[in-house]
C-alpha cells in the first residue's frame, strides 16, 4: 500500500471520481424520491386507512352488562334479585398452560374438585374468547389472596370480577315458576342476537327468567377506552349507558305459594291459584321442586343427572306439563254441558243400580258405589259424584257437544300462560282418534269421557282456569304471571291488562247457577266430598273432588283396593277444583296430588289452606301432613257408607287401563 | 513606489465559516448534524415513552460524539491515510476477540466489555473500512485493476464475514456497502460491477442457506408482511399504521398513540422514524429527509473538493454510506426494505453508532479544513 507502480494520472483520477459522485448523488436523489413516493403513498393516499388500523389498535369496546331486572310477588315481595359476589373467570383463549395455571389459582383460593368440573364443562360450552367462571361468591380473603400476587398470572387471561350473582329467596317453593338463569351456551348463542348479550354470561332458562328473558335482561352498555398493546385499558374515550333491565311484578302471591307447598307436604303434585276476576295467577307449585340456585351457580353434570333421573322427576313442572285425567271433577262442565246443549235439566233423574249399559250391549260401566245411588237428580250426582248419572248424560251429549262446551273451557288447547312449555293435554275429538289409531270412535269412548275418564287429558293450569270459567259463570281472561312491568330508572310500572276471553257459550245463564249450586253442595253440605274439609269455612264455597285413576283394575278386581295395599305408582291420583266466594270468586284453586288417592282428603286440604289466606289472611285450616286413608266424610254421614274406600276413590274404576287404551275395550269391565 | 500610496490592505473580514474552519470545524455540516441531532432528542423523548434519562443519556452520547469529531477534525487527512494499516489491523484484532470472547446480546455476539462502557468492534470497521480501502486504492492505478480490485474486497469481505457471524447483518452490510463504495468512487468498471449483482444474484440462494432463521423470517415477512401479522411481520405492520395514522401533518409532538401506548416495538430504537412520521406526519418527514439529504450534499461537495483520491474516495464513502443508512433505516420502517438492525442516524438511541457517526463526520471536517493551496 506504500507505493505503487506506474503513474497515476491525477486527473483522470478525479475527473473520474466527480463522474462517480455525479452517478452516486443521482441514485441517491432517486432513492429519496422513492422514500418521499412512499411515504407520501402511505401518508396521504393510505392515511384514511392507517388511522383506522392506530384506533383499531388503542380503541377497545368494552360491554357494560346491564343489571338483570329484579322480579316481585304482587306485595313487592322479592321473588329473584341480585346478590353482589366476587367470580374468579378466565379466559381460555388467552391461557397458554390450562393445568398449570388452574394449579397455581388452587392455592390461592378454594377450588374444590367440582369447580374444576364444572369449569371443564363451561369450557367445552363457551366460545373461547367469552370468560369462563372458575369460582363463584369468592370470599373477601380469597379475593385479597388473588391480587396480592396477580402479577403471577400477567397475561394470562385470570380475573376477578366483581359482579351480581342471581339469588332465589323462595327456593324450591317457586323454582318452576321463576325458573333461573345459568350460562349461555353455545346452543343459547346460536339463536340469541349476540350483540344483546355483550358482557353477559347467563341467560333466563326456564319460567319467568326465560319466557320474560328480554325485559330481564336489558341492553348492555358499551365502554370505548384507550388501552395499550397488552390490553390494559388506561383511559376511558367514551361511555353509552345500557339499559338495565325491567322489574317484572309477578301477579304470585309469595305466601300463597309458600301455603300450597307446605301443604302438600311430601306429596308430588301441583297447585294452581287463579283470580277469576282478572286471571291473575295467584299461585303456581309443583312438586317436588329444587333448587335453582344449583342452576345459577352451574350445575356440573353428575349433579344434574341426579336431578334428571330422580323418579320424582323435580325439575318438571306438573302445574303446566302435567296432563292427568281430569276425573270426577269433569262432572259439573260435563252436567254445564248437558244443560246448555238442552239434554239435560236439573230435573233430569236417572236411575242408578250401580252400573250402566250401552242399549244393545251387555257390558257395564260401574259406579264408584257397589250398590248404586238409586235415583240421581243433577244436584245428587254432582254432590255425591254419581257416575251412572253421567254416563247416561256424556251418552245423550253425544262427543261433538261434550268437546264444544269443554273447548270453551280451555281443555285441550294451551291456556297461553306467559311462561313457556305448557302442555295442551287432550281433548279427543273422532277426528283425532281416526288420525292417531286409524279407528272410528265408539260410543264406549263417550261414557268413559263422561266421568273423566280415557283418553281426556288436563294441566292442573287448565283446571284452575275451568274452576275459575266456572266461578265467573262463563265469562274469564287469560292466566298470567306478570302483572306489571317497572321501569327501574324511571319506575314507572305499566300494568299488564287482563285479557278477557270469550265467555262460554249458553243461551241461559242460569245454567251457570244450577252447576255451581251443585257444587256448593260438595264443600257446603253434609255428605259432600269435600265437607269435612271445608265444613268451618268462613265463606262461601264450591268445589269438585276427583279421583285420576293410573292405571286399570285387574279383570278379576271388581272394585278400587284400599290405598294402603296398592303400589304408589299405581295408586289413583287426587284432584280438587274450587273457587271461593260463590257470589264474588276471589279465588279459583285445582290441586293434584299424584298417587294420594281422593281428591277430599288429601288434595281438597291444600286448596282449603290456600283460600284461608287469600280471603283471610291467614291459615285457619291445618292440613294434614299426609292424607290419611281414612274417610273424609263425617261418619253419621246417613247416605254414605262408612266404607274403607273413600267415596270417589273408585269413580273412575270403570275407565280404560292406562294410556293409550285399545279402542275396543273402552269401558270393557265384566259384570260383577 | 510611493509609500504612502501604500495602503495597508484592510484585513479582510472573516466570516464565522472561515474562522470556524480555522479551528477545523465545518459550519454547514456541524449545522445540519447539530438540527438532526437536535430533532432526533425531541423524538426520542416522545419514542422514549417521555423518558427523561433516556434522552439525557442520549445527549451524553452526542456531547462524546461532537467532543470525538471536533478532536478528529484536528487531524490532518495524511495522517489518516498513514494511520490505515494501523486502524484496520487494530479494528480487526477487535472483532477477532469478539469473536472468542464477546457478550451475548440478543442472541447475537457484538459487545466488548471494557469495564467503562461496553464496546461494539464492528462500530470501529465501519470507518477501518473505508480508510483503509481509500488509502489502499491512492496507492494503485486507477481504475482498478483486477488485482487491485481483489485486495480491496478482501480488505472489505474479511470485516463484512466477521460481523455478519455475530450476526449483525446491519453493520455487515453498512461495512461492505462502505468499501464497496470506496471502490465505486475509484472507478471501479461498470462491466465488474454489473458482473458482480449478477453474481450477488446467482449467490443469492447460496446465502439464503447461510441466514439465520430469524433472519430469513425478516425476509420473508418483508416480502409479505401480512405472512405473519402478530410475529415477525408485526413490526413492518404496526411501523406501517403509525406513520400512515400520522397524516399531512402527524398527530403532534408526544400525541402518537403507536408508539405511547406500545403497540410500536422497538420505538425509540431502530423504528423511530415510525414515531417520528406519526407525530410529526409527512411534512416532518420531508423536512428531515431534507436534512439528510443536505448532509450529504455537503459530504459529496467535500468529496469534490478532496485534494487527493484519499481524501475523495473516503469522504464520497463515508457520505454515502451515511445515505444508505438512512435509506435502509426509513424504508425498512415504511416496508420497502426488509428489516435488518439499522438505526436512524443521529436520531435512533444507541450508543456507538452515534459516536462512529460523528467521527465519520470528523474525518470529512478533517478533509474539509485541512485543504492547502494547489496550482491549478
Amino acid at each position: 500500500m506504500e507505493s505503487y507502480q506506474g503513474i497515476k494520472d491525477l486527473w483522470e483520477e478525479k475527473r473520474a471520481f466527480t463522474a462517480r459522485a455525479y452517478v452516486a448523488g443521482g441514485i441517491c436523489l432517486l432513492l429519496l424520491v422513492l422514500l418521499a413516493a412512499r411515504m407520501a403513498d402511505l401518508q396521504l393516499l393510505q392515511h384514511g386507512y392507517y388511522s383506522g388500523r392506530a384506533d383499531d389498535n388503542r380503541m377497545r369496546l368494552i360491554p357494560v352488562p346491564p343489571v338483570r331486572g329484579l322480579i316481585y310477588d304482587r306485595n313487592g315481595a322479592l321473588l329473584a334479585q341480585n346478590m353482589p359476589s366476587f367470580e374468579l373467570q378466565i379466559v381460555p383463549e388467552q391461557v397458554d398452560r390450562l393445568d398449570d395455571t388452574l394449579a397455581r389459582l388452587g392455592q390461592l383460593v378454594r377450588l374444590d374438585p367440582e369447580d374444576l368440573t364444572r369449569f371443564r364443562e363451561r369450557l367445552h360450552k363457551t366460545p373461547r374468547y367469552r370468560p369462563v367462571t372458575l369460582r363463584s361468591n369468592l370470599s373477601a380473603d380469597e379475593v385479597a389472596r388473588f391480587e396480592l400476587n396477580r402479577y403471577d398470572f400477567a397475561g394470562q387471561g385470570v380475573e376477578v370480577n366483581a359482579g351480581l350473582v342471581r339469588a332465589y329467596p323462595l327456593g324450591k317453593q317457586a323454582a318452576h315458576l321463576i325458573g333461573y338463569v345459568s350460562g349461555i351456551t353455545d346452543a343459547d348463542y346460536a339463536t340469541l342476537n349476540e350483540s344483546d348479550y355483550q358482557g353477559i354470561n347467563q341467560i333466563g332458562k326456564v319460567g319467568i327468567e326465560k319466557s320474560h328473558e328480554d325485559q330481564l335482561r336489558g341492553l348492555p352498555g358499551t365502554k370505548v377506552v384507550e388501552a395499550n398493546a397488552a390490553g390494559r385499558p388506561l383511559r376511558e374515550l367514551d361511555y353509552k349507558a345500557g339499559q338495565p333491565g325491567r322489574n317484572l311484578y309477578l301477579s304470585i302471591d309469595a305466601r300463597l305459594q309458600a301455603v300450597a307447598e307446605q301443604a302438600l307436604g311430601p306429596l308430588d303434585g301441583a297447585a294452581v291459584a287463579i283470580d277469576p276476576r282478572n286471571g291473575e295467577v295467584l299461585a303456581l307449585v309443583s312438586k317436588p321442586g329444587f333448587d335453582p340456585g344449583l342452576f345459577v351457580e352451574g350445575i356440573d353434570s353428575a349433579g344434574y343427572h341426579a336431578l334428571l333421573e330422580d323418579p320424582d322427576r323435580p325439575l318438571y313442572n306438573r302445574a303446566l306439563l302435567g296432563t292427568y285425567p281430569p276425573g270426577s271433577t269433569i262432572k259439573p262442565f260435563m252436567a254445564l254441558a248437558g244443560l246448555i246443549a238442552g239434554t239435560l235439566t236439573p230435573a233430569t233423574r236417572v236411575f242408578d243400580p250401580g252400573y250402566f249399559q250401552l242399549p244393545g250391549n251387555d257390558r257395564k260401566y260401574r259406579c264408584w258405589r257397589r250398590q248404586g245411588h238409586g235415583w240421581v237428580d243433577l244436584d245428587t250426582a254432582i254432590a255425591k259424584s254419581c257416575d251412572v248419572y253421567f254416563y247416561q248424560a256424556a251418552l245423550n251429549m253425544g262427543l261433538e257437544r261434550i268437546d264444544a262446551v269443554l273447548g270453551q273451557f280451555g281443555y285441550g288447547r294451551i291456556s297461553g300462560l306467559d311462561i313457556p312449555s305448557e302442555r295442551s293435554g287432550l281433548l279427543p275429538t273422532r277426528e283425532w282418534k281416526r288420525r292417531i289409531y286409524r279407528q272410528a270412535w265408539f260410543p264406549g269412548e263417550t261414557i268413559n269421557i263422561g266421568i273423566g275418564q280415557g283418553y281426556l287429558t288436563v294441566t292442573p293450569l287448565q283446571l284452575a282456569q275451568a274452576a275459575a270459567r266456572m266461578a265467573m259463570r262463563g265469562a274469564g281472561f287469560k292466566p298470567h304471571l306478570v302483572h306489571a312491568v317497572e321501569d327501574p330508572a324511571t319506575h314507572r310500572l305499566v300494568p299488564v291488562a287482563p285479557e278477557p276471553l270469550p265467555p262460554v257459550e249458553a243461551r241461559d245463564p242460569a245454567v251457570f247457577e244450577q252447576v255451581i249450586s251443585a257444587m256448593q253442595l260438595v264443600t257446603m253440605t253434609q255428605g259432600g266430598t269435600a265437607y269435612s274439609v271445608f265444613k268451618s269455612a268462613p265463606y262461601s264455597s264450591a268445589g269438585k273432588t276427583g279421583t285420576a285413576q293410573v292405571t286399570g283394575l285387574r279383570q278379576d278386581e271388581t272394585y278400587a283396593p284400599k290405598l294402603d295395599t296398592v303400589q304408589y305408582q299405581f295408586r289413583d291420583h287426587a284432584l280438587f277444583i274450587a273457587f271461593a266466594p260463590v257470589d264474588q270468586p276471589q279465588i279459583a284453586v285445582a290441586v293434584v296430588a299424584e298417587h294420594a288417592g281422593h281428591g277430599g282428603t288429601s288434595a281438597a286440604p291444600v286448596a282449603r289452606a290456600l283460600m284461608d289466606q287469600y280471603l283471610l289472611g291467614k291459615v285457619l285450616y291445618n292440613a294434614p301432613a299426609v292424607a290419611p286413608a281414612a274417610p273424609p266424610v263425617e261418619p253419621e254421614a246417613p247416605d254414605t257408607a262408612p266404607q274403607a274406600a273413600p267415596p270417589d276413590a273408585a269413580d273412575g274404576a270403570a275407565a280404560v287401563p292406562g294410556a293409550p287404551p285399545p279402542a275396543d275395550a273402552g269401558g270393557n269391565v265384566p259384570p260383577q | 513606489m510611493n509609500s504612502s500610496v501604500i495602503t495597508a490592505a484592510p484585513k479582510p473580514e472573516l466570516s464565522w465559516s472561515e474562522r470556524l474552519a480555522r479551528w477545523h470545524f465545518d459550519l454547514w455540516l456541524g449545522l445540519l448534524l447539530l438540527a438532526v441531532s437536535g430533532l432526533g432528542l425531541f423524538v426520542l423523548y416522545s419514542a422514549s415513552g417521555q423518558s427523561l434519562p433516556t434522552v439525557i443519556s442520549q445527549a451524553q452520547r452526542l456531547a462524546i460524539g461532537v467532543a470525538v469529531m471536533v478532536v478528529l477534525a484536528q487531524a490532518p487527512p495524511e495522517f489518516y491515510r498513514a494511520a490505515a494499516p494501523w486502524f484496520y489491523g487494530f479494528a480487526l484484532l477487535l472483532l477477532l476477540a469478539v469473536a472468542a470472547l464477546g457478550q451475548h446480546a440478543k442472541g447475537a455476539q457484538r459487545w466488548l466489555d471494557l469495564g467503562v462502557m461496553r464496546f461494539q468492534p464492528s462500530e470501529l470497521m465501519k470507518l477501518a473500512t473505508p480508510i483503509a480501502v481509500a488509502a489502499y486504492l491512492q496507492s494503485r492505478h486507477l481504475p482498478p485493476s483486477a488485482g487491485t480490485l481483489l485486495v480491496s474486497l478482501g480488505l472489505t469481505l474479511l470485516p463484512t464475514a466477521l460481523i455478519a457471524i455475530q450476526p449483525d447483518l446491519g453493520t455487515a452490510l453498512l461495512v461492505l456497502t462502505a468499501g464497496v463504495l470506496a471502490l465505486f468512487f475509484g472507478g471501479l468498471r461498470w462491466r465488474w460491477i454489473l458482473l458482480a449483482a449478477a453474481g450477488v444474484a446467482g449467490a443469492a440462494p447460496l446465502l439464503w442457506m447461510k441466514l439465520h432463521d430469524y433472519q430469513r423470517n425478516r425476509l420473508l415477512t418483508f416480502l409479505d408482511p401480512e405472512r405473519d401479522p402478530l410475529g415477525a411481520g408485526y413490526h413492518i405492520t404496526q411501523s406501517k399504521i403509525a406513520i400512515g395514522s400520522g397524516g399531512l401533518f402527524g398527530k403532534g409532538w408526544l400525541m402518537g398513540t403507536q408508539a405511547k401506548l406500545d403497540f410500536l416495538p422497538e420505538a425509540h430504537t431502530d423504528f423511530i422514524f415510525a414515531v417520528y412520521g406519526e407525530e410529526l406526519g409527512l411534512i416532518g418527514v420531508v423536512l428531515l429527509l431534507a436534512l439528510y439529504t443536505a448532509i450529504v450534499g455537503r459530504c459529496l461537495l467535500i468529496a469534490l473538493r478532496g485534494q487527493d483520491t484519499f481524501q475523495r474516495l473516503l469522504a464520497g464513502s463515508l457520505g454515502l454510506t451515511f445515505f444508505i443508512y438512512v435509506f435502509i433505516n426509513c424504508g425498512m420502517v415504511i416496508g420497502l426494505v426488509p428489516v435488518v438492525g439499522v438505526p436512524l442516524p443521529l436520531v435512533s438511541y444507541g450508543g456507538t453508532s452515534m459516536v462512529s457517526l460523528l467521527a465519520g463526520f470528523g474525518m470529512l471536517m478533517s478533509i474539509q479544513t485541512h485543504r492547502k493551496l494547489l496550482a491549478s
